[in-house]
């Protein structure tokens, strides 16, 4: 039965030639063979573009986690020496590693620069736009993405603006220091060019992200192949068509901002600057009559859509993960699909709930907590069709339905924590600690990011025509699952006693807590916390290490599968493995929706969304072999 | 596999890709212009009373530059029709005309950005403010030594509101000369560029950023213009697609100047 299933024709007209994995690349014989600049660097075939985004986002998630173990050794040990990593950051970077200790400057620019890289450079990229390309043309059934060039001057937009993120570490002064929020006129006042740096970087990456945009959404409306209604969208095409359009409206305002802050920095304009403002005591020679409030407006308007950027693709390849898993229909399709709808719209309309403390007003204060709570709504909805999916079927259990499983509690845990946040009340008390830092790398960390290495367990097949190692894939999972949920569940019990976020040494958490009986002293239970986070982050790198040898491993090395060896029904898994330039080499026509796993009266448990609808047909699964 | 609807139109929604693509990425430009205004709204309303300039800049030029504009939007819509009817000569001429008005357009813009950059404000240490058009700067000028003297064309006032409205009676009557300053008596100076206030920060930036999609639009069409040749004889079809997106592109970045001259000139 598997065998067979492996050896299925990827398609399925009646004057289609049966094709094997082997022709896979016979189109290509006509055509010169591209060099290795034109075929990895400067390809416009979506498939490399989606691979040459996810190898570089995965390169700097890890990046961005070294950032966060440096400053996890700091938090844990305050100006004590980096062992092993300090002479290295010293030599690098020079005085402010002095004597391979961490100064309260570079802790700064890691903090900065660890919520840029994560979530500008890791967490979007390989989302958005390394599944998104590999994935979407393939499932909608078209050859490419709409505008080719376009998608790759997309690439090396974001390839500049991640160079010149990681240049601005070795200018005079340093990276960024104001937070990946980059308030003014904190930005705009901290004596560093790295501020200008990380705004010509955003910049460049908002450039990539809205050609990635333009690309997807005109894609999905443009090239979806005959018989591909809306309503036969698999909902990872959906959740991407909705973060497309967030990306479209929500980045240009930020880009809005960027160019006033650089104009602050640089032509020493004061957009964001307020009259009379101060820096070390001195009047600042500035005009004044900017507003920081304003920074912040522009800034959130991006930022909250931001988090269904990160959130919404991960739980399109859920979506996707579990049906197939499950082998039924997904539960409550066109929920799902108006959820993901609703979601993107309200998005827009929440991001001042990340300013209650700033003083913009009661009034609107409320408004934003309404909003809030109405967002919350749709989310639990896609979570529950998620959940109530898994009733009643007969689950298989592999590394990517592993994955996607642990998405769920991990995102419910942050989800339901964010809730306090966005009642203002609440938000005054756990507001800059790190309760909130808790809560949303529960959403990102062990929710988006388990989802994505979903993807990457489910989809590597599809790219390379081997699986990966399932036992290190379990390993990493339940290595990873437990060591996120010791880094991170702490945070709660942390935040909730009052320590506060951004604190290079602890500030006066840490000097109460040296004073016998002060008054809002943390417990010693909560500061012993910090030791037992940081063992438990640098057990959750150790974790890591199957993956990144297994991904390599099996590229040449793992178990060869077919074009289907998840026995999926969309598109994506109808074309030879890996696909050809092109993809298909007969337009798919599709006659049913996405997720038709054991219909009854089929031989098979599932029916790809291209097979031909009437009994009759001559091409019937076996009827080939 | 080839990519459809390159050139010819899908069925279900009536365009070829660049067409909705051109759109797409338009919107996404109401977007970066739509946070721009709103920083200028912002910051217009939260300027200290009588801090905000009214009158600053030449109606009449913007005035020329609008008019330049609206008239490059009526080229590149007939240029466009001209490759429907399939006539390159006039497509040719009409083209033309929209990148002679554009350059005109440009050019006015430099003369006013230059207009601003030679205009200056001189703090005076007794309290009173000097302003206007930089005459000349004696040979021994320096402000950190102390030395030489700064002539201005404009006047000398008591208070820093009276040079906000230009248009208030007063200000249209004052009597604009040359004024003399010597560099013992600045407490500081600077002309009208960016940093001066709020006003000229938001004006520079807007027109800015509005004058480098206009230069941009203009390289585009320029390429057609004067490369577009090959592709008109093999592709006709497509090249007048290439014209219809650059032009929906041009007709925004028009549209944006119309905002922008009420939102600066006249209020």
């Amino acid at each position: 039965m598997e065998s067979n299933v492996q050896q299925f024709p990827p398609f399925r007209e009646a004057s289609a030639p049966p094709a094997h994995d082997d022709h896979a690349g016979h189109e290509h014989t006509e055509h010169h063979e591209p060099n290795f600049w034109q075929k990895y660097i400067f390809s416009s075939d979506h498939k490399v573009i989606g691979i040459q985004y996810g190898f570089m986002s995965l390169c700097f998630m890890l990046f961005g986690f070294f950032l966060m173990l440096l400053m996890r050794w700091q938090i844990a040990h305050p100006g004590v020496p980096v062992p092993v990593l300090g002479p290295l950051l010293e030599k690098i970077l020079g005085q402010p590693a002095a004597h391979g200790a961490i100064s309260a400057d570079l802790y700064n620019s890691f903090g900065a620069m660890h919520g840029t890289i994560m979530v500008f450079l890791g967490v979007v990229p390989l989302a958005f736009a390394a599944f998104g390309n590999y994935v979407v043309p393939l499932m909608i059934g078209a050859p490419d993405m709409c505008f080719p060039r376009i998608n790759m001057a997309s690439f090396h937009a974001f390839f500049l603006g991640g160079v010149v993120m990681l240049v601005s570490f070795f200018i005079p002064g340093g990276a960024a220091q104001a937070g990946w929020t980059s308030y003014s006129p904190l930005a705009t006042t901290i004596p560093t060019n790295g501020q200008a740096f990380w705004l010509v970087g955003m910049v460049l990456l908002i450039t990539s992200s809205l050609l990635g945009a333009v690309n997807f959404i005109a894609t999905i409306i443009q090239l979806r192949a005959p018989g591909m209604t809306w309503m036969r969208l698999p909902w990872f095409v959906w959740a991407q068509f909705v973060t497309a359009f967030i990306l479209l409206l929500a980045f240009p305002p930020l880009e809005a901002a960027g160019v006033l802050q650089l104009m602050d920095n640089v032509a020493h304009t004061s957009f964001f600057l307020p009259t009379g403002l101060a820096i070390g005591g001195q009047l600042a020679d500035r005009s004044g009559g900017g507003s920081p409030l304003l920074w912040q407006h522009l800034f959130w308007f991006l930022g909250h859509p931001e988090v269904y950027v990160l959130i919404l693709p991960a739980m399109g390849i859920v979506i996707e993960v579990i049906a197939n898993n499950t082998r039924k229909p997904i539960w409550g399709y066109k929920s799902l699909v108006y959820s993901v709808l609703f979601v993107g719209f309200l998005s827009f309309i929440v991001w001042a709930h990340h300013m209650y403390l700033t003083g913009m007003g009661q009034k609107i204060a409320t408004f934003f907590q309404a909003t809030t709570m109405m967002i919350s709504v749709p989310s639990v909805i896609i979570l529950t069709c998620m959940f109530l999916s898994l009733w009643g079927g007969s689950i298989r259990i592999n590394t990517p339905m592993l994955f996607a499983l642990g998405f769920l509690p991990m995102f419910g845990i942050g989800g339901l924590t964010g809730l306090p946040l966005g009642l203002a009340a609440a938000d005054l008390y756990l507001h800059d600690t790190y309760y909130i830092i808790a809560h949303f790398h529960y959403v990102v960390a062990p929710g988006t990011i388990f989802a994505l290495f979903a993807g990457v367990y489910f989809w590597f097949p599809k790219m390379t025509g081997r699986k990966m190692n399932e036992f290190w894939g379990r390993v990493h999972f339940w290595c990873s699952l437990a060591f996120m949920n010791i880094v991170f569940m702490p945070m709660f019990a942390q935040g909730i006693k009052g320590m506060l976020r951004r604190m290079s040494d602890g500030a006066v958490n840490y000097s109460a807590a040296r004073v016998p009986g002060a008054i809002d002293a943390l417990p010693g239970s909560v500061m012993q916390l910090n030791g037992v986070i940081l063992w438990a982050a640098i057990c959750l790198g150790i974790a890591q290490i199957p993956f990144i040898i297994n991904l390599f491993w099996s590229i040449n090395h793992g178990e060869k599968v077919g074009t289907n060896p998840w026995r999926a029904t969309t598109l994506d898994w109808q074309t030879p493995t890996p696909p050809p330039h092109g993809n298909f080499e007969h337009t798919p026509h599709v006659v049913r929706g996405p997720y038709e796993y054991s219909a009854p009266g089929h031989a098979e448990d599932f029916t790809p969304q291209d097979e031909p609808v009437s009994p009759s047909a001559p091409l019937t699964p076996t009827a080939h072999h | 596999m080839e990519i459809p609807y390159t050139i010819e139109t899908r069925p279900d929604t009536g365009l070829y890709n660049a067409k909705l693509g051109i759109w797409l990425f338009l919107a996404s430009e109401v977007m970066l212009f739509g946070g721009l205004f709103s920083a200028y709204v912002l910051l217009r309303v939260g300027a200290e009373h009588g801090m905000w300039p009214h009158g600053w800049l030449n109606v009449t030029l913007g005035t020329v530059n609008t008019l330049l504009l609206a008239l490059s939007a009526i080229t590149t819509l007939l240029a466009w029709a001209a490759c429907k009817v399939r006539d390159f000569t006039k497509f040719k001429i009409f083209h033309a005309c929209t990148i002679l008005l554009a350059l005109t357009f440009l050019g006015i813009k430099s003369y006013e950005y230059h207009d601003k950059l030679i205009h200056y404000e001189i703090k005076l240490n007794n309290g009173t403010f000097a302003d206007g058009h930089m005459v000349e700067e004696s040979k021994d000028f320096d402000l950190a030594k102390k030395t030489g003297t700064v002539t201005l064309h404009g006047r000398v006032v008591a208070d820093e509101k009276e040079l906000m409205d230009l248009r208030a009676p007063a200000a249209q009557s004052a009597k604009l000369d040359e004024v003399t300053v010597a560099a013992t008596d600045i407490k500081s100076m600077g002309n009208y560029g960016p940093r001066h206030n709020t006003f000229t920060a938001i004006y520079f930036t807007l027109t800015g950023l509005h004058a480098l999609h206009i230069l941009g639009g203009t390289i585009v069409i320029f390429y057609f213009w004067a490369f577009g040749g090959a592709m008109w004889k093999t592709d006709p079809e497509r090249f007048t697609n290439r014209i219809e997106v650059s032009g929906l592109f041009w007709h925004f970045v028009d549209l944006v100047w119309i905002f922008l001259f009420p939102v600066l000139y006249l209020t």
